[in-house]
């Protein structure tokens, strides 16, 4: 058993206006069934633009949401239910802002005492220990156990956020734009715990971010997500050095890089495709340079190519 | 909670209501114990007796009743019904709130059409059809003015508890394995309980005024026991011949009502987070000039030339030095970056230039901003207002936030023309069409049309730099623009504001902290820390070679695309917070060169060409280069 | 524009039936036979038998509701056995007389209220702002019967600038002027509350706007100091203050009841007082749905006016 996680046709739409007597009146397709599996100890990241789906994603994935259809296995076993309770012995979640996800009236040790309590039924004695060996993990001071959340820093909230996450003793992460709150020195403290975390424990992380040179940086793997859809999946030293689909193609080319002089490259139009009225076939066709008839009538699924990579594409980029 | 007496003490006014309020209600304990006449009694030879008069200090009233030992009654009567009504409503009514809130869905539309039909009565008719129903008594009174209440509570803690139930903690309570109920009671009602307590101490006055209300018409407390209300409804007929009758009871309810509000305003004060941090004045039209010292002459350089200025935030007893002392020049046609982390005062030094930073608390303490050679700091208001977006304009991060969300974007375009010169309707429309164009809006002739929150983000900050372009101005800042905005999205802005630059010979200041930005961009650069400029120079030196350490260690810290996946460099620390700066080099903390001379003075900014740095060891780029 | 009122219109319906059953529940709480509480001890078995035909008053509640509901819809709100006259006529009368009162009262409440809001905000701390203040401390402090009393010691007893009482006098012309003085002191003391409370509130939402960004925007594109103050800041601040307007109205309406008995005003909640006293149950029941259903009307045109304010609201 090596997947940590798997989805199959996860998908989930979000009923939109409301009729006379409260029925909806139609549907906005949040997020398109996803089928995608994590293997044990691996980082994932997935990388997509504003209104992506891709914290609806993650809040599925650890029961907050309920998905519309599809099944999530974890560790091997299907969670067919939304129960957060029953997901968080095995999967936790790293909100992005670190101060309010911080209860401001209870201290950090009540903070951290709640899944012990709740989850795993610790006695006291225990709690205490566990508590003092998670700080100890995530670099944290226990002093800092009887403080309120605003006397700390983003850096530091974030880091209370880790170490919460880890007191349910899940091997699962999810980790939604973790750092994206922090500045640049403060992100690369906390990206390097993670990444001593996840050795020390023998952790999986899913790390979702709008940040493509931070997904690089901390990613076995890359899915790059657009409208709802994985467009495309590969390995992370390939997905931006030679992306297959032109969205990545756009992602990669638009990110500022010292040292590449400044070019747009798209003229106009960069709006996304109106989720009340979803385009019949390729999402990012309106946009795309390499549009046929096809892409416009046909939705493209996501096939193999290469080696490692797949993509939604009926005309991929060459390598 | 002592943080919270602590704050109410220091409201002087809030702190006489309490004392006020407190003395009544002792009267009110006491009453039984002391030595009064029988309130009920009634003299009618006696009746009318002034105040001050034998026997009666308050006089008495048409039934010859000692108005003192009814005012005392009625008034321990009066405090009790209002205290008791309020208790009813909040408990009630929160209670509603809180599970409507919480649950959402079915069960909060429910619950709101209800409290929606119970508010669609003005609410005196409610409590009068109840009065009707249970008919005239206090007691009833009381659950009428209680049950007009509910709903209020209701919606009010409803629309917290909507809030504070899609904060992310309680989504991590949830994963943490707490039922609703525990959430409720260990999330939510700990967030909720200052919101009721708010609620609760600016209504109950006004719950005591409405059982008077109901008693003085006769609904209430009945003949002989008295309340204040109803005291002042049987003297009513005695109103012209023997006033004294109706002012002490109505002078009574006057001073328990004031004392409640006025106590309830400083809880409320005291309670709101938001007042604690002085965040609710209002910012005035300039920001205060308060400078000490000589000021510097222009030296000529650049189209706008910033020397030594300091702005200071002062708040409550603490001075928040978030600039102190920057020295920058811009060029015609020159972009200059401006890059830090946050908190290191780079938005606050654009913004002093033109006197935008929020007053209160915001205090420029020192250094001049020279145009053209004249100062804009010490400039009067009506001068400063008329440079404004015509000499130096403007842009802002958030495009949702920074466009007025009720007017439409031509109209917004429009009004910047106009505040400097008259212009026709006609002609301001083609001049906002113009402008639309000139960033590439496609379709600017319907777009003009469109309010804020019909367009994209992206479009959205184009109207941002339309407007700043609005009058042709000679120098943009642009505060972050891109930092909100998707990269493809970032991409497009930039390219538009690098050829405005180039086809209108623009200058431009632009604040960031995202170094690929300021590589594209800028000519040169200067990188702030904790308040100062710790380096400066043309952006490939400073991009290549690095001086500062600050500079260098932060550029390690940003991975980049294509970088593959390794270990980021990280900086150890914190940057200092700006009311506590230390002696020195405000970096040596974290800095791994650091020795004890950064620690002990002040480390000028040592300028070599066209370059600067802030520091007594800095790399080499020669030898790293060697390297 | 006009879907979203037909809309609004159309979604008063069931606020309104709301509205009927609920006054219904509340006058099935009237303890003992309803025909009596009705007609009162006195009545004669002919009349109790005719009422109790009339109205259904021996059929189960749901059918009673129906009955008195067809009634209403019929404009038949029953007979006031103290008044011997249909109660429909007899609230259409007062509710006039309350409409001039309570109409003047909020005019003026929102037009001061909202100018010394803003007035105070925009000079927050200085003289200006703290002197309004006080005066709206004072004016949500103070009881509005009492300070009518007060108000008729002082100007019409003391003074004799205006009128003791009465929306008429008992001989002479009914012209506007003898009405503006009849309604002057009763209008004043029932705005004086309502005027505090829309002074607070603009108050309060004036500074939350002032910190917004878009005000910063708007001094940085070099809009003057009173165009940022009553164009951009009171525009946005209108979208919290409309509401408030709409519930004051409602506070207002109620607010004339104390002031209808204190200046002896023909209104409708002098009305409605006697007739609980009197135990006129059939004139409670008729003049508080009325009221109530025109108080949502009047609510449906806030809501038009909000919309017609703010663009974001989906019309």
């Amino acid at each position: 058993m090596t997947e940590a996680l798997k989805l199959t046709d996860l998908a989930k739409s979000f009923p939109v206006g409301r009729g006379f007597l409260g029925g909806a009146r139609g549907a906005v397709k949040a997020v398109h069934p996803i089928t995608l599996s994590v293997r044990k100890g691996e980082t994932l990241g997935i990388v997509g633009e504003s209104g992506c789906g891709k914290s609806t994603l993650a809040r599925m994935l650890v029961g907050l949401l309920k998905p519309t259809s599809g099944t999530i296995e974890i560790e091997g076993e299907a969670f067919a239910t939304a129960d957060p309770a029953a997901f968080g012995r095995r999967i936790q979640y790293v909100f992005q802002d670190p101060i309010s996800s911080l209860n401001p009236r209870k201290t950090i040790r009540q903070i951290m005492e709640a899944p012990l309590k709740r989850l795993h039924n610790m006695p006291a004695e225990a709690r205490k220990e566990r508590i003092a060996e998670i700080f100890d993990s995530v670099n944290l001071r226990e002093e800092f156990l009887d403080r309120y959340p605003h006397e700390f820093s983003g850096g530091q909230a974030q880091r209370i956020g880790i170490a919460r996450a880890l007191a349910a003793s899940a091997r699962i992460l999810i980790l939604d734009e973790p750092v994206s709150a922090l500045d640049v020195s403060v992100q690369a403290q906390v990206l390097n715990l993670l990444a001593d975390l996840r050795a020390a424990f023998d952790l999986t992380y899913l790390f979702i971010s709008h940040d493509l040179a931070v997904v690089e940086a901390v990613s076995d793997r890359i899915a790059v997500l657009y409208f709802g859809s994985v467009v495309e999946l590969g390995p992370a030293e390939e997905v931006f050095a030679t992306p297959r689909h032109p969205y990545t193609r756009l992602l990669a080319d638009s990110a500022p890089v010292v040292g590449r002089p400044l070019a747009a490259p798209e003229a106009a139009g960069t709006d996304l495709p109106d989720p009340l009225n979803p385009p019949p076939g390729c999402a990012f066709a309106g946009r795309c340079p390499h549009a046929t008839d096809r892409c416009r009538s046909e939705v493209p699924r996501l096939e193999p190519i290469g080696d490692h990579a797949r993509v939604a594409c009926f005309h991929p980029l060459p390598a | 909670m002592t943080g919270f007496f602590q704050l109410l003490a220091r409201n002087r006014l809030a702190l006489a209501g309490g004392v006020v309020l407190s003395l009544v209600i002792l009267l009110a304990l006491v009453t039984p114990l002391l030595p009064l006449a029988d309130p009920d009694v009634t003299d009618t030879a006696n009746r009318f007796k002034l105040p001050f008069s034998e026997g009666a200090l308050l006089g008495t009233d048409h039934l010859g009743r000692d108005l003192l030992s009814r005012l005392l009654w009625g008034t321990r009567l009066s405090l009790a019904v209002g205290f008791a009504a309020a208790i009813v409503a909040a408990t009630i009514g929160s209670a509603i709130g809180i599970v409507a809130g919480f649950y959402g869905g079915r069960t909060d539309n429910l619950i709101m059409r209800g409290v929606d039909m119970l508010m669609a009565f003005p609410y005196i008719l409610l409590a009068l059809a109840i009065v009707a129903a249970l008919g005239p008594g206090l007691f009833n009174a009381l659950i009428a003015v209680a049950a007009v209440n509910v709903p209020f509570f209701a919606r009010n803690i409803r629309g917290i508890t909507v809030g504070i139930a899609h904060k992310e903690f309680v989504d991590a309570a949830r994963l943490a394995g707490l039922s609703n109920t525990r959430i409720i009671v260990s999330e939510v009602l700990p967030n909720v309980i200052p919101v009721i307590v708010i609620a609760m101490s600016t209504t109950i006055g006004w719950m005591i005024l409405e059982t008077a209300g109901l008693s003085f018409l006769g609904l209430g407390s009945q003949p002989p026991q008295a309340d204040l209300g109803s005291m002042l409804g049987e003297a009513r007929s005695a109103l012209i011949t023997n006033p004294h009758t109706s002012i002490v009871p109505g002078l009574m309810i006057l001073v328990i009502v004031m004392s409640i509000n006025l106590l309830g305003d400083g809880v409320r004060d005291a309670l709101d987070p938001r007042l604690k941090s002085g965040a609710l004045s209002r910012p005035m039209a300039a920001t205060r000039v308060d400078r000490k010292g000589p000021l510097p002459a222009p030296t000529g350089a650049g189209l706008l030339e910033v020397q030594g200025l300091q702005t200071q935030f002062h708040i409550k007893d603490r001075v928040y030095r978030a600039v102190g002392g920057v020295d920058l020049h811009v060029a015609k046609g020159e972009c200059l970056g401006i890059i830090g982390e946050s908190g290191s005062g780079k938005s606050v030094t654009a913004l002093s230039v033109m006197g935008l930073v929020a007053s209160p608390p915001g205090v420029i303490t020192g250094g001049a901003a020279h145009y053209e050679g004249e100062d804009l700091i010490g400039a009067p208001y009506r001068r400063l207002r008329g440079m404004r977006g015509r000499n130096v304009a403007y842009i802002f991060q958030d495009p949702l936030a920074t466009l007025h969300p009720l007017y439409r974007v031509g109209d917004q375009l429009i009004e910047a023309i106009r505040a400097h010169r008259p212009i026709g309707r006609e002609e301001g429309r083609r001049k906002a069409v113009e402008l639309l164009t000139a960033v590439r809006i496609p379709n600017p002739e319907k777009r003009i049309a469109n309010y804020p929150h019909e367009m994209s983000g992206g479009m959205r900050q184009r109207v941002g730099i339309a407007m700043a372009l609005a009058n042709d101005p000679d120098i943009i800042i642009a505060d972050e623009p891109t930092t909100a905005l998707d990269v493809t999205v970032q991409a497009q802005v930039l390219t538009i504001l690098d050829d405005l630059r180039r086809s209108r010979g623009l200058a431009i200041i632009f604040i960031t902290h995202d170094f690929g930005v300021v590589a594209q961009l800028c000519d040169r650069v200067a990188v702030m820390y904790a308040g100062r400029i710790v380096e400066e120079g043309r952006t490939a030196d400073i991009l290549g070679a690095p001086r500062h350490p600050y500079t260098a260690r932060l550029m390690a810290c940003v991975p980049e695309v294509g970088g593959g996946k390794r270990r980021l460099e990280a900086i150890a620390g914190l940057p200092p917070v700006v009311d506590r700066l230390p002696e020195g080099c405000a970096f040596a903390e974290r800095c791994l060169k650091a020795q004890e001379a950064c620690r002990r003075d002040e480390i000028p900014l040592v300028r070599d060409g066209a370059s600067a740095v802030r520091c007594l060891y800095p790399n080499d780029p020669s030898r790293e280069a060697a390297e | 524009m006009t879907g979203y009122i037909l809309k609004r219109l159309l979604s008063a319906i069931p606020v309104l039936l709301g509205i009927t059953v609920i006054v219904f529940l509340i006058m099935a709480l009237i303890p003992g036979d309803p025909a009596t509480a009705i007609l009162g001890s006195y009545a004669t078995p002919e009349n109790v038998a005719r009422l109790n035909r009339d109205l259904g008053l021996d059929k189960p509640l749901v059918s009673q509701y129906f009955i008195w509901l067809s009634n209403m819809l019929h404009g038949d709100f029953g007979t006031s056995f103290a008044l011997n006259r249909p109660v429909i006529d007899e609230v259409l009368e007062r509710f006039n007389a309350t409409l001039v009162l309570a109409g003047t009262a909020f005019v003026l409440c929102a037009i001061f209220g909202v100018m010394a809001g803003v007035i105070s905000a925009a000079n927050q701390y200085g003289w200006a702002d703290k002197t309004i203040t006080f005066a709206v401390l004072l004016g949500i402090s103070i009881p509005s019967f009492f300070l009518g009393m007060m108000m008729i010691l002082f100007f019409a007893v003391n003074l004799r600038w205006f009128p003791v009482s009465g929306m008429w006098p008992i001989y002479g012309d009914r012209t506007i002027w003898v009405l503006l003085h009849h309604l002057a002191m009763p209008a004043i003391a029932l705005a004086v509350v309502a005027t505090g409370v829309v002074a607070r509130l603009s108050r309060s939402a004036m500074l939350e706007v002032l910190r917004q960004d878009f005000i910063r925007t708007a001094r940085a594109k070099g809009v003057d100091e009173r165009g940022v103050i009553w164009r951009h800041a009171l525009k946005a601040a209108m979208v919290s203050i409309i509401p408030v307007l709409g519930i004051q109205a409602g506070f207002v309406l109620s607010g004339a009841v104390y002031i209808e008995i204190v200046f002896q005003w023909p209104g409708v909640g002098r009305m409605l007082v006697d007739a609980i006293l009197k135990r006129d149950i059939l004139l409670v029941q008729g003049g508080v749905v009325f009221v109530a259903a025109c108080y949502v009307i009047f609510n449906i045109a806030v809501d038009v006016a909000q919309s017609l304010l703010d663009p974001r609201i989906k019309t």
